[in-house]
């Protein structure tokens, strides 16, 4: 039964291109510029769904997109607003919230049984006995109430971006006041953008019989004058610095505007009776709609009872559209003391007005309209209740935003409506809040129970808390709530009004995914190489090329290559260079010659260690530091503050990108580097923690001595460019030592062998150097340094816990973060733990009580929940003299 | 936190650029007491109104300066570059 009525020119939907979707399971026929909720309005269907709590049948109310009444589950996506969603071809539309469907929903007995019974806190008073069964009970509650189920395994549909966008002025909403603030604007030369949530500007014209010509006119000339126009679009709120996220398809413009303009306009109320939420009491603003969008005959018989002039608008448009409009009540002339909606099967078929019946299908009813306030008190705009209209007025708008129009509070002369009509007698429920399905007496309840404030009752009741935000029921709440408590609605004040002011999807807010990786300049090759790449912090690196055992047999008995690109690097330079260096970790630089190499730790200035590296000294006034992997920002944002503070003379430079390092170590290094250097490299040349420039296969590089890896070794620091060809010039001079590429994994277990520690493995947020035992780092007899003050607190109060090496007496590998125990409490933890061939043993480090910090002491280590013996071990477990790294 | 930052580089940009240590701290120029130590470490006024802060413009100049910030609404009075003193040690 598709009704239409006669074709009108301003009419959204084109009779020419129909289109079908499926609504519980039937099919549902439209027109392109239907929305789902109109094609199913066309077609008969009057239940769009069942309330939140008592499975009501529920109407359109607002076709506006505001309410909760015409949610429904479209293609998988629940809590989909009918009423403004435009119709998709195919689409599959479902009823939510229902034991059955919307038509016939089981769980309705909740309204006809328990009604009574269920006033608010109802079920947390009376299923919290007993307590262990709330679960159960939660669950079958939480099965009876709500709204749509999400798809726990949906995934993301579409690709959605964010935009970064700024203008002059941003006007919010297309209605008249809106479109002529935008366009004055754009001619005094602003850059000016205008949201609106229709398809079309024009706003409140739109809904009047002779609004459409105007609205096309304004919304023409402000394209003219160069206005961009984003509609549908809707404004999420408003945040700190005049920033507005726009919803725009699937865009979130996050918009910045010099100056703000809500015309967002008014919100239509709802009266409270009786039966007000009988399907076919709607708003005039819905009855307008279905006539003039999508030429819907609204109802046959219509009763219309509203505060302004919304009232005798609809009736003409009813009238045009041929409904008989068998009463019309303007409370601005006369109020009635009580006005009762009756109905069968969910469907309104009556008003009664002081007891006067009028027979309907269709109440068309409204209180004094709402300016639309939630975007200015988002900017921090106060709200005022105006007595005279029966409204909250916005007051205060601070500097930057702007109100015009119904917003703003031009909302002329409203009557002022009765916060209820139910009169004392009424047994029918009158709702105040249709999304949470909050009745007058459930409000006077909360109230009667003590709950005396808006805030509180907000909190109780969930009043204002629904799909709708407050819309259209936070006026009528406060209203009650004044008249229940007999003092005046400016001392109940309002609830705190947040974003979003528009519903948005989490999809839309999330925007594209967006996992940024850096690889070295050699990444190429090391896939090429057959490395198993893993992250470490954002960088990609070589796990391994094969087998990590074999990796490290290699770097011990031949040569190893390993891809340091990742180290931070930062050349520090300047007069005061030096002496910068000495204040900012707490060993010594000044005393350094140039071409000499030392191992550094930074702290905090709570002596808590935050990155390590090596210093080489360059020349008199220039430094090469190198840091963790991910630590080079974090580092050069150290340095560049201490330096705002101090001001040495000095420049700070990250070239952790444009430079590219490779760790040549093992017994065979040095014959490797001698057919490939311009330098001399043998031990006396060359010595260990010496810096040496030079070339290497022809690439201008900064050799470094160092044995992070335990054999000898030479850190080569070159222009990243040349990354590959350098990679690939070692591995081919390599080839007749054995010279093999090591990945991290390997480069683990060999730093391990010799006590190295990681920072941020072995370390954390409250370790220090004393306890870290790395005492010789620490130089108590020079000047103040960061950190200096906690390191002597810590070496007066004496040390608690310390940082040891261990061997397990066991063949189990433990896991790191494992559990040290001591007289059955946890006392330690090992923070790293592997197989070691040329130790022949399980090794770790771990933190355990200082007192066990002697060597040959013995712990106990949880694993697999099993304790296993342990031993400390205070030397280094491979080359405990440092003799091959020195060679 | 969607304000911006007067960069004294850059201008105003979106606060997202920027990372923040906080209110000035008055550093210990002497060996300090554990009491004080423990302040200076752990301890914030946090007041409620304008405070100077440090800030650094990470996604930007890459520039330290300090900024006067109302904590009540986040409007940045002022922002400028410090004055160093490289104190005596």
């Amino acid at each position: 039964m598709v009704s239409r009525l006669r074709a009108r020119e301003d009419e959204r939907i084109d009779r020419g291109r129909p289109v079908t979707f499926t609504f519980d399971g039937t099919a549902v026929r439209g027109f392109e510029g239907d929305t789902f909720g109109s094609a199913m309005y066309a077609e008969g269907r009057r239940v769009f769904s069942r309330s939140f709590k008592y499975h009501r049948p529920r109407g359109l109310v607002c076709c506006a997109g505001q309410c909760a009444n015409c949610m429904a589950t479209v293609d998988g996506r629940p809590n989909v607003r009918l009423c403004v969603e435009p119709i998709r071809e195919g689409a599959d539309v479902n009823g939510q919230n229902v034991l059955g469907s919307v038509d016939r929903d089981f769980l309705s007995a909740v309204d006809r049984f328990a009604g009574p019974f269920t006033p608010p806190g109802f079920y947390y008073k009376t299923f919290i006995r007993p307590r262990r069964l709330w679960p159960l009970y939660e669950k079958l509650l939480r099965n009876a109430a709500g709204l749509g189920k999400l798809n726990p395994e949906a995934t993301r549909e579409g690709r959605f971006e964010k935009e970064h966008r700024s203008v002059d002025v941003l006007v919010v909403g297309g209605g008249s006041e809106g479109l002529q603030a935008a366009i004055e604007a754009a001619q005094a030369g602003s850059s000016v953008a205008l949201v609106d949530d229709g398809p079309e500007p024009g706003g409140a014209l739109l809904l009047t019989e002779s609004g459409d010509e105007p609205a096309r006119a304004l919304a023409n000339k402000a394209r003219e004058v160069g206005v961009e126009l984003l509609c549908p679009a809707r404004a999420v709120g408003v945040y700190e610095g005049n920033l507005v996220p726009i919803e725009y398809d699937n865009v979130l413009i996050r918009m910045r505007a010099t100056e703000i303009v809500v015309a967002a306009g008014v919100v239509e109320q709802p009266l409270v009776f009786p039966g007000n939420d009988l399907v076919g009491v709607m708003l005039p603003g819905a009855a307008s709609r279905l006539v003039r969008f999508w030429s819907i005959k609204p109802g046959e018989r219509a009763v219309v009872i509203t505060a302004d002039d919304s009232g005798a608008r609809a009736v003409e448009t009813l009238k045009a559209a041929g409904v008989r409009v068998a009463a019309t009540v303007d409370l601005r002339a006369t109020m009635p003391e009580t006005i009762v909606a009756s109905g069968k099967k969910g469907r309104v078929t009556g008003v009664s007005i002081d007891g006067d019946s009028v027979r309907c299908d269709l109440v068309v009813a409204s209180g004094s309209p709402q300016p639309a306030h939630a975007l200015l008190s988002h900017a921090g705009a106060r709200v005022d209740y105006d007595a005279g209209r029966g409204v909250f007025v916005p007051v205060e708008v601070p500097d930057g935003i702007r109100a015009v129009g119904g917003a703003a509070g031009d909302v002329g002369q409203p009557g002022l409506p009765r916060p209820s009509f139910g009169g004392s007698g009424s047994k029918a429920k009158e709702f105040v809040c249709i999304c949470e399905d909050q009745t007058t007496k459930d409000l006077r309840y909360a109230h009667a129970e003590g709950y005396d404030s808006i805030e509180l009752s907000k909190r109780y009741t969930t009043v204002t808390m629904g799909p709708c935000q407050g819309r259209l029921c936070h006026l009528n709440s406060v209203r009650l709530y004044a008249e229940t408590s007999g003092t005046d609605e400016s001392l109940i004040g309002t609830t705190t009004a947040r974003p979003p002011w528009s519903p948005v999807s989490l999809e839309v807010l999330a925007g594209r995914p967006h996992e940024p990786a850096r690889r070295t300049s050699m990444h190429d090759r090391h896939k090429k190489l057959g490395a198993t790449m893993m992250w470490t912090g954002e960088w990609r690196r070589p796990y391994a090329y094969g087998d990590p055992a074999a990796e490290v047999r290699g770097v011990h008995e031949a040569v190893g290559i390993i891809d340091v690109s990742t180290l931070g690097k930062i050349l520090v330079s300047g007069r005061d260079a030096a002496t910068f260096l000495e204040r900012i970790y707490p060993n010594r630089f000044g005393d350094m010659a140039s071409g000499r190499i030392r191992y550094g730790v930074l702290t905090s200035d709570a002596g808590r260690i935050t990155d390590d590296g090596t210093i080489a000294r360059l020349a008199d006034d220039t430094f090469y530091v190198t840091t963790t992997s991910t630590g080079a920002g974090a580092v050069v944002e150290w340095f560049e503050w201490w330096n705002a503070i101090w001001g040495y003379e000095l420049d700070v430079v990250n070239v952790t990108g444009s430079l590219a390092a490779i760790n040549v170590a093992g017994p065979d290094a040095r014959a490797l580097m001698e057919r490939l250097v311009d330098i001399p490299v043998d031990a006396d040349s060359f010595r260990y923690l010496d810096a040496r420039q030079g070339h290497v296969a022809g690439v201008p590089s900064l050799l470094l001595r160092i044995g992070f890896v335990g054999e000898l070794g030479y850190e080569i620091h070159f222009p990243s460019v040349q990354g590959e060809f350098l990679l690939d010039a070692l591995v081919t001079e390599g080839a007749d030592f054995g010279a093999v590429p090591f990945g991290l994994e390997s480069q683990r277990v060999l730093r391990l062998e010799k006590a190295h520690i990681l920072v941020g493995q072995d370390t954390d947020s409250e370790s220090n150097l004393l306890e870290a035992s790395m005492p010789w780092i620490l130089k108590l007899d020079k000047g103040d340094f960061v950190g200096r003050w906690s390191a002597e607190q810590v070496k007066a109060r004496g040390l608690e816990t310390r940082l040891v090496g261990f061997r397990l007496k066991t063949d189990d590998l433990p896991v790191e973060g494992g559990q040290i125990v001591g007289d059955g409490q946890p006392v330690g933890r090992i923070t790293s733990v592997r197989r070691s061939e040329a130790a022949d043993a399980i090794i770790g480090l771990a933190w355990v009580p200082a007192d066990k910090a002697v060597e040959g002491a013995s712990f106990e280590a949880r694993v697999d929940g099993e304790l296993i013996p342990a031993e400390v071990t205070l030397e280094p477990f491979y080359d405990p003299d440092g003799e091959r790294l020195r060679s | 936190m969607t304000f911006q930052v007067p960069c004294p580089n850059c201008g105003p940009r979106p606060v997202e650029e920027f990372t923040t240590t906080g209110e000035v701290r008055e550093r210990p120029v002497e060996s300090p007491s554990r009491r004080d130590l423990s302040h200076y470490i752990y301890f914030r006024r946090n007041a409620r109104g304008v405070q100077t802060e440090w800030w650094y413009h990470r996604f930007g100049c890459e520039l330290w300066f300090l900024a006067d910030r109302d904590t009540h609404d986040n409007r940045v009075l002022e922002t400028r570059l410090p004055t160093s003193s490289r104190g005596e040690w």
